[in-house]
């Protein structure tokens, strides 16, 4: 067993004492067995002293032996530290390096190099929890053939039996019944078992979430390229909660001295890891479930003193054993403080009223483990992440959910169901239950049958006995500053009461007024216990002010249960917890990392990034890259020594004076064939292209209904009934999916059908006075003269490489320019082709920027930078787009008041006085009179009218001068006016011009 | 994340499909005959009832088919799918 | 090259008049350049990934690109007239359900894939292995639908297939799709359009333990990376 470990015993639990494993905490080194965590261990070594508590500093111990855990949270040192890791579900390996944490974590800073990934796997059984109930519903539905999922969120399978592996389970030690299920299950085909990995999440459809923790236990072995963690996505048909229960705390006096512990937490460390957290221990206790800790803490060679709540003691069956064993029990007491402060070393001991208050002079019991129960709260977190109903069951003393959610079973401690036996019953009708809901039939396994549940379900208050619902235990000194009932966030029962006293009376309130079951346990420690109070210091006139709705609420969940059984819910005399509700149960039941979420969505992978068939030339070229979209399209291709202004100057210049070439693959495509497609095409796009000759193509914009631009693009007539239309880049797949909108759900009608060939063609923009030259290189068969190759046509052509290809005569920048289309695995060679076509001309390659000045001087707009879903064609000053002979989307609109008469924003350019200045996009346009005195220091003493704003802002190579596009009120009235535009905390005064600053006559596209 | 029965395809995620707002809202037979005031209801109003509500899908990550779907906008259920231009079901008679 | 209907005639060059030169004036000159050498200019969206595939590749799962596929989008109503005339051409029967391949379910040979109720996919093997151009084929194709209603387009170049094969192949899915892999629900012959994480993909099960996945041109470089990274654990 390696080093010493004073508190372990010499035989029992489920550790194996061959395998030490050492540890280090605060540099202090620890040993414990392989089988522990971080919590047993430290337990065996007699160490139950964590960190202080996060804002009142009070030292702190091991409370639980689970996920709840509210005290003990460690850094765990490695090369991504991890925060704020609850060491009761920290699984021992060699190498842990632990920081104590006093109640909050360090995020730390550096990347995380681990891998983190996910899984998406579909279940006819989903199964949630591995404690018997859950177990025995896994081997009734893998029986079946069914496909089966089963979580398990610790590391061993068993739950509630690791802490008792020597009972009896079926005629066999639970331990072997575990293995014997577990053999039985991993020999079945369709069966996964996930341990280590929490189903954290419960969504619509049986949609769960889950994490999968698949590395640390292997220190180190796991191979490359093995996820950390993996989150599993599983759509299951039918899910099985079989979650168990967590055991409550009591609210008494100095309750979170270390060494006050759960008591089913101080049975599972004696139980499962044969360490004895005490050798005199005092079980406080509110129901029978103490008593098994009590005999568990005998067995372990402790001295034990029972101080039970209830005045007539334990029920029969608890009662002749605890008589049996010579239990030392006090009946109708209470603890009602603790001497020690680092550690327990005495209990006092007292009588108490009805009301929990002292009845009574209190006995001084030293002991150095005080182990409570509180009664027990179902975990019905997942079933009530889906609206499960719930209702207060004030016999189980519990919220217990009402019936399942549709499509999902429940059993075990989940419903309240507190013994073996009960459990199994129910998991095994479960499992059948959801295989034959899944459509596998069960052959009789002859291990359940219906009544058997129905039994279970009638036992259940029998079996666990009377449970006291003692909230809160009167102090000595009659204060409650010390009654901690969420020790995580160092909440008492004084702050609820200082919540109630402000007026508060919702537990939602409650818990934000507080923070009550805000920290990483969720509430998990001391939401019930803090409603429990509030049903002490509520009146019922003041639990009827609370608004319905919260999860367990009297009328909701009991109202169901009511419907149910037929009988009316009667009003509750006094407040019981159900008159106040759970506050809502949300996912994820226990931290999960945002790494993980991420998956593997980092770095390179973090999104799609889309690149054209000419990508490694843009790349080898050095262009610099703009994201569009998912699109990386090149920016600009600075040649040595230039900047970004020089190379687009450069690129401009090429472009206005020579020829220059663009890869415009990115726009979207879509070809439109049908009797009916020109018809289609006059209702979706504001100008006419039914009469569109053949060969020839047309610009076009399209609105949605309200008059709003909505996309534009080109548009060619291929054949009588089929065009070929290009979208933005950005609104490729919505405007297909906006054209099959009104042709599926509109006009179903017409004859007409859309497809995208967004990728099937590659573009190339040849652009600028020798276009035409490098393309009568390019296409040698082609008659590309004025005459012979009109604007706005196309012709379909055979390159001199053999390739054929479709060309067009259209222009962004008002120049001379073409548009080579190929499919994309030729786009490539094409471009090269175009580059060697055009190296006498000193042909240059221009990215989005030099795109982007050169159609801003034509004042072309880009849908979605121009406009923003508030502006009309005719805003754009674009009238002669718009059809006054056809009806189309859009058209009504523009006869609506809003349309008419002054006040509309529209398209003018901006020209900054300083002509060297780039007004920054976005910066506001306001009428120099309007800014009165204010200089832009502070805040003016009125509001200040806005005009508009700059949509587009550049450096105008072929004008020598900064320019701009704005958006202005009646802007095109206020041409030659001055303006100011304001941003960053400065004024500059602008000049408002016509939109078109280059070439207005449009002469150069033909040349 | 909902899971959505296409008519077409059959179960997938939600994120396959885009949402399309109230269904059997038709595009007007004659815009021009409408006042302004219809034309506004036309085009901003929609309904916003707390139960079941008819409205649009389109699988656009699949099929690409618009279909319409019964939805209970207080649980996420959908009890029904149905092809773009059948009329609204009534649950009331059964699948 | 086994199914007939794929020998639809001798190769015919440069032609075609459905997916590419449809129009005025096409070939009237540059059809002086072989075939092959025309062919030669390719290349396909993941060929500079080769090799990065291979090393990426292991006993357990191995990606390739299967470059070239011809491939057409039919749009025709079930039942209606282009259906049977394009049923005719093919030689194929359109699937009529989602997940249904008609033809060569393995991919080997001509197959045409589900995509809507009203729309198809119809594959078959590179022009350099059958003599028959996409845009030949598409042609013939749209011939057979003449004045009817529907669709032919020539979609070669808009997809390409990368091929998934090995016993951890499904794995390497699942990580990435949310649709049912399992052998149940995706038997050998299915294939659907769905998302490989927020990418569109054709997903088309073509043996017990091979899979094509059909991304679009422009995502292949990122689809190669995504499923490389996923076949680590397995390599």
């Amino acid at each position: 067993m390696g080093a010493h470990q004073p508190q372990r015993l010499d035989v029992g639990g489920a550790i194996d004492r061959s395998r030490a494993v050492e540890l280090v905490v605060d540099g202090e080194t620890f040993t414990g067995c392989a089988g522990d965590t971080v919590a047993s261990a430290l337990v065996a070594n007699g160490r139950l002293r964590v960190g202080d508590s996060i804002y009142r500093r009070r030292p702190r111990g091991i409370l639980s032996a689970g996920v709840e855990e509210p005290n003990a949270f460690a850094l765990v040192n490695g090369e991504h530290n991890e925060s704020m890791v609850p060491l009761t579900s920290l699984e021992l390996v060699p190498g842990l390096d632990l920081t104590l944490l006093d109640g909050i974590g360090v995020l730390d800073q550096k990347v995380d190099p681990a891998e983190y990934d996910k899984m998406h796997v579909h279940a006819d059984v989903a199964i949630v929890g591995a404690g018997p109930a859950g177990l025995a519903a896994a081997r009734e539905a893998a029986a079946t053939g069914a496909r089966v999922v089963l979580f398990e969120q610790d590391f061993r399978l068993g739950g509630s039996l690791l802490a008792d592996p020597a009972s009896l389970v079926e005629g066999v030690p639970s331990e072997l019944w575990v293995e014997r299920v577990r053999g039985e299950l991993e020999a079945a085909p369709e069966v996964t078992i996930l341990t280590r990995t929490t189903a954290f999440g419960s969504y619509d459809n049986n949609y769960l979430i889950a994490l999968e923790k698949r590395t640390e236990h292997l220190h180190g072995t796991a191979r490359d390229g093995v996820s950390r963690q993996r989150l599993w996505h599983v759509t299951a048909r039918q899910v099985v909660l079989a979650t168990g229960a967590f055991e409550r705390p009591i609210v008494f006096a100095d309750n979170d001295v270390p060494g006050v512990m759960l008591a089913s937490a101080v049975a599972a460390y004696i139980g499962r890891y044969a360490a004895v957290p005490g050798r005199r221990a005092v079980v406080f206790t509110t129901n029978d479930s103490g008593y098994a800790t009590a005999h568990a803490l005998l067995r372990s060679g402790a001295e034990v003193h029972v101080v039970d709540a209830r005045e007539a003691g334990p029920s029969a069956r608890v009662g002749t054993a605890a008589a049996d064993a010579g239990l030392r029990i006090s009946t109708g007491s209470a603890v009602v403080g603790i001497d020690g402060a680092q550690a327990v070393e005495a209990a006092w001991v007292a009588p108490i009223d009805d009301e929990g208050a002292l009845a009574g002079p209190a006995e001084r019991v030293a002991c150095d483990v005080v182990a409570v129960s509180g009664g027990w709260s179902p975990n019905v977190s997942l079933h009530s992440q889906r609206q499960g109903a719930l209702h207060w069951d004030d016999a189980l003393a519990g919220f217990v959910p009402t019936v399942p959610v549709r499509n999902q079973h429940l059993a075990g401690a989940v419903l309240g169901t507190y013994w073996t036996e009960g459990c199994l019953t129910e998991g095994r009708a479960a499992g059948l239950a959801a295989a034959a809901a899944s459509g596998f039939a069960a052959e009789q396994s002859g291990r359940t049958s219906g009544s058997e549940v129905d039994t279970v379900a009638e036992e259940r208050v029998a079996r666990a006995g009377t449970t006291r619902q003692l909230w809160v235990v009167e102090g000595r000194d009659g204060g409650y500053t010390t009654h901690f009932v969420d020790p995580q966030r160092d909440n008492t029962a004084a702050d609820v009461l200082r919540a109630t006293g402000a007026g508060m009376r919702s537990v939602e309130h409650v818990k934000r007024y507080t923070s009550i079951s805000t920290g990483v346990d969720q509430g998990k420690i001391g939401a019930v216990n803090t409603i429990g109070l509030l049903t002490r210091v509520l009146s019922g006139e003041d639990t009827r002010a609370i608004p319905p709705g919260q999860p367990g609420q009297d009328g909701t969940g009991s109202r169901a249960a009511s419907e149910l059984s037929g009988i009316p819910a009667a009003p509750p005399s006094k407040p019981t917890p159900g008159a106040i509700g759970n506050t809502t149960f949300r996912a994820p039941f226990t931290p999960v990392a945002f790494a993980a979420l991420a998956g593997r969505s980092r770095g390179e992978l973090f999104d799609v990034a889309r690149t054209t068939s000419i990508h490694p030339w843009h790349v080898a070229h050095e262009a610099l890259f703009e994201d569009v979209g998912q699109w990386k399209r090149p920016w600009y291709y600075p040649r040595a020594g230039e900047d970004m202004d020089a190379a687009v100057a450069r690129e401009c210049r090429a472009a206005r004076e020579g020829v220059a070439f663009m890869d415009a693959t990115t726009l979207g495509k879509i070809e439109i064939r049908g009797a009916d497609a020109g018809e289609f095409l006059n209702r979706i796009y504001t100008n006419a292209f039914k009469k569109l000759g053949v060969g020839k193509a047309r610009y076009g914009v399209m609105c949605k209904p309200d008059g709003m631009v909505f996309d534009d693009g080109v548009v060619l007539r291929l054949e009588e009934h089929r065009y070929f239309a290009t979208t933005t880049t950005g609104g490729a797949a919505r405007v297909l999916e906006w054209l099959e909108e009104w042709s599926q759900t509109e006009w179903p009608e017409l004859d007409v059908v859309c497809t995208s060939v967004t990728e099937q063609w590659a573009t190339i923009a040849v652009v600028g006075p020798r276009s035409r030259d490098v393309i009568a290189r390019m296409a040698p068969g082609l008659d590309v003269s004025k005459e012979g190759f009109g604007f706005m046509e196309f012709r379909e052509t055979v390159l001199a490489s053999g390739i054929e290809a479709r060309i067009c005569r259209i222009t962004f920048s008002g120049e001379l320019a073409f548009e080579i289309n190929v499919p994309t695995w030729y786009g490539l060679k094409v471009w090269e082709d175009v580059a060697e076509a055009g190296a006498d001309f000193d042909i240059t390659p221009y990215g989005t920027e030099t795109m982007h000045v050169l159609r801003a001087e034509k004042a072309y707009p880009i849908v979605g930078q121009d406009t923003d879903g508030t502006v009309t064609p005719q805003d754009l000053g674009m009238d002669w787009i718009v059809s006054k002979t056809k009806d189309f989307i859009g058209n009504r609109s523009y006869s609506r008041s809003s349309h008419q008469g002054p006040g509309r924003k529209q398209l003018v350019s901006v020209l900054p006085v300083d002509r060297s200045l780039r007004l920054p996009e976005g910066a506001q346009l306001v009428e120099r009179v309007a800014l009165g005195d204010y200089t832009g220091e502070g805040l003016p003493e009125r509001p200040i009218p806005m005009l508009g704003h700059v949509t587009s802002s550049y450096h105008s190579q072929a004008l020598g001068r900064s320019f701009g596009l704005a958006l202005v009120k009646d802007g095109r009235d206020r041409i030659g006016q001055t303006l100011i535009a304001s941003f960053l905390g400065r004024f500059a005064e602008v000049e408002v011009a016509d939109a078109v600053l280059y070439d207005k006559e449009g002469t150069r596209r033909d040349d | 994340m909902l899971i959505i029965d296409c008519p077409h395809c059959g179960p997938r995620p939600e994120t396959e499909f885009g949402y399309g707002g109230q269904a059997h809202v038709a595009y007007p037979e004659d815009p021009h005959a409408l006042t302004d005031e219809q034309w506004a209801q036309y085009l901003f109003y929609r309904d916003n009832p707390k139960g079941d509500y008819a409205e649009r899908w389109v699988h656009s990550a699949g099929c690409r088919k618009w279909f319409n779907a019964i939805r209970d906008t207080r649980t996420y259920e959908i009890a029904r799918v149905y092809a773009a231009g059948e009329p609204r079901p009534d649950l009331s008679k059964g699948a | 090259m086994t199914d007939s209907t794929l020998t639809i005639e001798a190769p015919e060059g440069a032609a075609g008049s459905a997916g590419g030169a449809g129009g005025t004036n096409a070939s009237a000159s540059g059809a002086d350049v072989g075939r092959a050498a025309v062919l030669a200019h390719r290349r396909s969206p993941a060929q500079d990934l080769a090799d990065e595939m291979t090393q990426g590749s292991g006993q357990a799962v191995w990606l390739r690109e299967l470059p070239f596929l011809t491939q057409v989008t039919l749009r025709a109503q079930p039942d209606g007239p282009s259906s049977e005339a394009l049923a005719g051409a093919l030689g194929v029967g359109l699937p009529t359900r989602v997940g249904e391949v008609a033809g060569a379910i393995d991919g080997i040979g001509v197959a045409v894939l589900w995509l809507s109720p009203d729309e198809f996919l119809a594959v078959a093997p590179d022009e350099a292995q059958t003599g028959v151009s996409p845009e030949a084929w598409a042609g013939r194709l749209s011939t057979a639908v003449g004045a009817g209603p529907g669709q032919v387009v020539d979609v070669s170049a808009n997809r390409t297939t990368l091929e998934l094969s090995g016993p951890r192949a499904r794995s390497v899915l699942e990580k990435s799709c949310e649709i049912d892999l399992h052998p149940r629900a995706f038997p050998v012959g299915t294939a659907v359009v769905t998302l490989l994480e927020s990418t569109g993909v054709i997903v088309w099960r073509t043996g017990e333990e091979t899979w094509r996945v059909m991304p679009r041109a422009s995502f292949t470089t990122h689809v190669v990376r995504w499923l490389l990274d996923g076949m680590r654990e397995y390599c």
